[in-house]
């Protein structure tokens, strides 16, 4: 009783709008940022339902071109920085204090700035668009997610815009990643090595090192197309001796790695829910580290395999794809632990299961996928061709979001303390996992024909697929509503959740009452 | 049941995908190859997918096992192992990788290898040269060496706006027809060079396997050496601005005999241009020819009423640089003046000296000057643009 009115008193914050604006809480900002992401899912869902709608049909009927070009840059600048890191984020503010033993993260100031950089960096991102309704500029960045030189030289305000919000969520990361780092450094639990620290917060660390590496090169090549622009430098012109180039080189050594950083906290995370439903320990905890290690190390000298057909010379292109190659072997030993993880459990399917079970398979597909675009002469076919865009859909829609949704499912009862429908949670999966296939299995095949990505209309042999993939883009944009209706019923009341809501769940997290006291641990728990 | 539910969407999956692939010849595959490349390529993604697919299903089928075996709604006790604990336990666990690493660097990578060395061969024994430039939004072709040399010409696509915005029936070739195909010869090795004269474009027939990025500023190559006589259709793709979706790539392989007939009617046709571009032209011939230079070329941009979509594409009607004079009192060309304008380029704006005739540049300026709502009453001719160069 006695250490409930300690607590108690500890609890004093502001309410109202205050509260969220000034919190240093990790919870309350990890809740910020997972309804962040949440909010900027749907919106950049909405951009790409547009566009799947306009290319339902061969012929243009909803739009013009420079709207389409518009659209699919923002959709994936919008999906990538604004909806999949920041729900990453999220959960490492509100997972990591809870499973190192902490009673917060360890920078809780920073870690308040860093969330609301977010907000204004969304609004630079869409606001060109709104703009352009007043006749101020001509709409948002065209010129797709890669800013590719000189295109995005020639274009409107639209790229200065897009630049100031890369700028303000490139800083915004590495303040997360430096607060991850100095939570794990600082914070863990007494008895709590590094090699017992739980997966999420070895995936999130290798993340924040890749992120802290590779951000100030992306701030560094966005800032030199800014002085290109405005203040007649050359950096990517050849006629002032520059090389546009140049540019890929440094997107991409950003680049790569930001699939790595996109998808290493789902790793981490991934082996919690398929042990706990197992009922069985996680199967080569070390191997797993030791491949996030190498992929990390892989990610960033890899890069140039987004761009086999700028004509490299032969040795790196044999480089780069054999590299490429190698990140297959890493990769293949994270898939065979999670399947001997399931192997001999004692399984049961609720919701996150049903997702990480899912997620392996589909993200297989991205896998394999990706060693086949790695060889350099097919990689002429495919590359910048429907059969990509399928790919990196089973990697970061697949590989990323699904893998999120897994853990929203699994940790949502302990984040809020009451039970979600899963009767809705199973629909939202089975809908999801079916819809997604629908939409972009039949890419794959419009890839093949010769379809290449980004052209708002489309020659007549390719119709059939595309009004496939149309339907099932729909179905899997609504599906997506169940889940936010039942995220929205669950944070309202439902079943109680107890402190270990899973049976077969093991961490810290799993200690704490569900949702967990204000300031999480007051007293350090101590690992043997 | 939902394991159930899982394995029969795997399963039904997997059957799809293989009944696909196994369905019409080249329907869901790449188009049927012409070029050593393309076959080269073809061969190598079978085999690659094959192998993919087998990988797939084996790990799918050992974890469909594991689902529907190791459930405790069928009473499976969980085991508590962490890794391998004994010595024939680690050396099975290498195996999976032992068979990746030879799928990976053996199967895999000597074919690779091999592909390699061939897309990038496009010197040896090569019998003809190319050139190719693109520019938004339409490819430019130059012959540069034996009898077809100095040949070159302009490829617009064709297909009416009409068709695009769905008034009428779409065409057969609908997105993918220009109006000057490239002809080659078959089985002769043509190399191809590859610049641009604005943003990065990727010039690409999948039926060739070829596709390189035209790069402004710099030369890249690739090579084909068409097998078989046909017409091959392609696309730009490389995001390139708003036209993209719009600049196709249409090349005719013909035999040898027919190739040498078309270079012969290409240089009567262009000679004749040339001697057209000394003549005095009137007034109607300037103007019908520049209405449809203008909506071969600028119509895209500045629209085709002239009223442009600025501020990109400014208007042309009323346009400062139109109604103003060309030539200052001495006879001499103004800069900033209608025709430098179009002769030269600026930002955005092309310079067309290269793309144009003279006959060509001297029409759309005077169309320009006197239709799209302006009249200014003077016309300029070829031999003055010729006087130019
Ligand atoms: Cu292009």
């Amino acid at each position: 009783m006695s250490t409930a009115t300690a607590a108690h008193h500890h609890d004093d914050h502001p309410t109202g709008i205050m509260r969220w604006l000034t919190t240093t809480n990790h919870k309350d900002i990890g809740t910020m940022y997972l309804t962040f992401s949440l909010i900027m899912f749907l919106v950049g869902g909405s951009m790409i339902l547009a566009v799947r709608a306009e290319l339902f049909q061969p012929g243009l009927q909803l739009m013009q071109p420079e709207f389409f070009n518009q659209l699919i840059g923002v959709h994936a600048l919008v999906m990538i920085f604004a909806a999949l890191m920041p729900a990453a984020t999220g959960f490492a503010n509100w997972m990591l204090p809870l499973q190192l033993g902490a009673p917060d993260m360890a920078l809780p100031r920073l870690n308040n700035w860093g969330f609301w950089l977010l907000p204004p960096a969304a609004i630079l991102l869409t606001a060109p668009f709104i703009l352009a309704l007043f006749g101020i500029g001509d709409g948002a960045i065209a010129t797709g997610w890669t800013f590719y030189t000189p295109l995005s030289v020639q274009g409107g305000i639209g790229v200065d815009f897009a630049i100031f919000a890369v700028h303000l969520l490139g800083i915004s990361s590495v303040m997360g990643s430096i607060n991850v780092l100095v939570t794990i450094f600082n914070m863990r639990a007494p008895g709590m090595t590094l090699m017992k620290m739980p997966l999420f917060a070895w995936g999130w660390m290798i993340t924040a090192f890749l992120l802290i590496a590779t951000i100030p090169v992306l701030a560094g090549a966005v800032t030199m197309l800014l002085t290109d622009r405005h203040f007649g430098t050359h950096f990517f012109d050849a006629a002032g001796g520059g090389d546009p180039i140049l540019f890929q080189h440094l997107f991409w050594f950003f680049g790569h790695p930001e699939v790595y950083i996109l998808l290493l906290p789902v790793w981490g995370l991934i082996p919690h829910i398929l042990s706990a439903f197992s009922r069985k320990p996680t199967y080569g905890y070390k191997a797993q580290i030791y491949s996030f290690w190498a992929i990390g190390i892989l990610s960033v000298v890899v890069w140039a395999h987004h761009f086999f057909t700028v004509g490299l010379p032969i040795p790196a292109l044999l480089y780069f794809m054999y590299s490429t190659m190698a990140i297959s072997l890493p990769l293949a030993v994270l898939f065979f632990c999670w399947i001997a993880t399931m192997w001999k459990g004692s399984m049961t399917f609720e919701t996150p299961m049903l997702f990480a079970t899912g997620w392996i398979i589909l993200f297989g597909i991205g896998g394999l996928t990706g060693l086949i675009l790695a060889d350099v002469a097919a990689d002429a076919q495919y590359h910048h061709s429907y059969f990509v865009v399928a790919h990196f859909h089973y990697t970061l829609f697949a590989g990323g979001i699904m893998g999120i949704m897994a853990g929203v499912y699994y940790w949502l009862p302990k984040m809020t303390g009451h039970m979600y429908s899963e009767t809705l949670g199973k629909l939202h999966f089975w809908l999801t996992a079916i819809a997604f296939n629908v939409t972009f299995i039949p890419q794959f095949f419009l890839g093949l024909a010769g379809m290449p990505r980004r052209i708002p209309d489309y020659a007549l042999q390719f119709s059939e697929f595309n009004m496939i993939s149309t339907i099932g883009a729909f179905t899997l944009g609504l599906s997506q509503l169940i889940m936010v209706y039942n995220i929205v019923r669950c944070v309202r009341g439902g079943k109680k959740a107890e402190a270990k809501v899973w049976e077969g769940a093991e961490g810290l997290e799993w200690t704490l009452p569900s949702p967990p006291p204000y300031h999480s641990f007051t007293e350090q728990p101590v690992i043997k | 049941m939902a394991f159930q539910f899982l394995k029969k969407a795997g399963m039904g999956l997997m059957l799809a995908v293989w009944s696909l692939a196994a369905h019409a010849e080249y329907a869901w595959n790449f188009p049927k190859p012409v070029t050593p490349m393309a076959a080269d390529t073809l061969l190598v993604h079978n085999k690659f997918m094959v192998i993919i697919m087998v990988i797939f299903v084996v790990v799918l089928g050992i974890m469909i096992y594991s689902i529907i075996r190791h459930r405790k709604s069928v009473g499976h006790k969980a085991a508590d192992f962490t890794g391998p604990s004994t010595r024939s336990q680690v050396i099975w666990t290498l195996v999976p990788f032992a068979i990746l690493l030879y799928i990976d660097f053996i199967l895999m990578g000597i074919p690779a290898y091999h592909s390699v060395v061939l897309m990038e061969d496009t010197k040896n024994d090569s019998e003809m040269v190319i050139k190719v430039t693109g520019s938004q939004w339409r490819w430019q072709y130059e012959y540069m060496d034996g009898e077809a040399q100095g040949i070159k010409f302009v490829s617009n696509m064709t297909t009416p706006q009409e068709q695009i915005q769905n008034k009428t029936e779409k065409g057969e070739h609908y997105l993918l027809e220009v109006d000057n195909h490239v002809v080659l010869p078959v089985d002769k090795k043509v190399r191809i060079l590859l610049t641009s004269n604005d943003v990065i474009h990727t010039w690409w027939v999948p039926a060739f396997g070829a596709a390189r990025d035209a790069i402004p500023g710099f030369l890249r190559e690739t090579w084909v050496k068409i097998e078989e006589p046909g017409t091959y259709r392609g696309q730009c793709k490389e995001l390139c601005g708003k036209g993209h979706g719009f600049m196709p790539v249409v090349v005719d392989a013909v035999p040898e005999e027919q190739f040498k007939e078309w270079v012969a009617s290409k240089k009567t046709e262009m000679s004749a241009a040339s001697a057209g571009a000394d003549k005095e032209w009137s007034k109607d011939e300037l103007l019908t020819q520049g209405k449809a230079v203008y909506e071969k070329n600028c119509a895209v941009c500045h629209q085709p009423g002239g009223q442009g979509m600025p501020p990109a594409f400014p208007a042309l009607t009323g346009s400062k640089i139109v109604t103003a004079p060309n030539f200052d009192a001495d006879g001499k060309l103004m800069k900033d003046s209608h025709i430098d304008r179009v002769f030269n380029g600026k930002g955005m704006m092309p310079a067309w000296k290269g793309t144009l005739s003279d006959t060509d540049i001297a029409a759309v300026i005077s169309y320009e000057r006197n239709a799209l709502g302006n009249s200014m009453g003077d016309l300029v001719q070829p031999s003055q643009i010729k006087a130019l160069r």
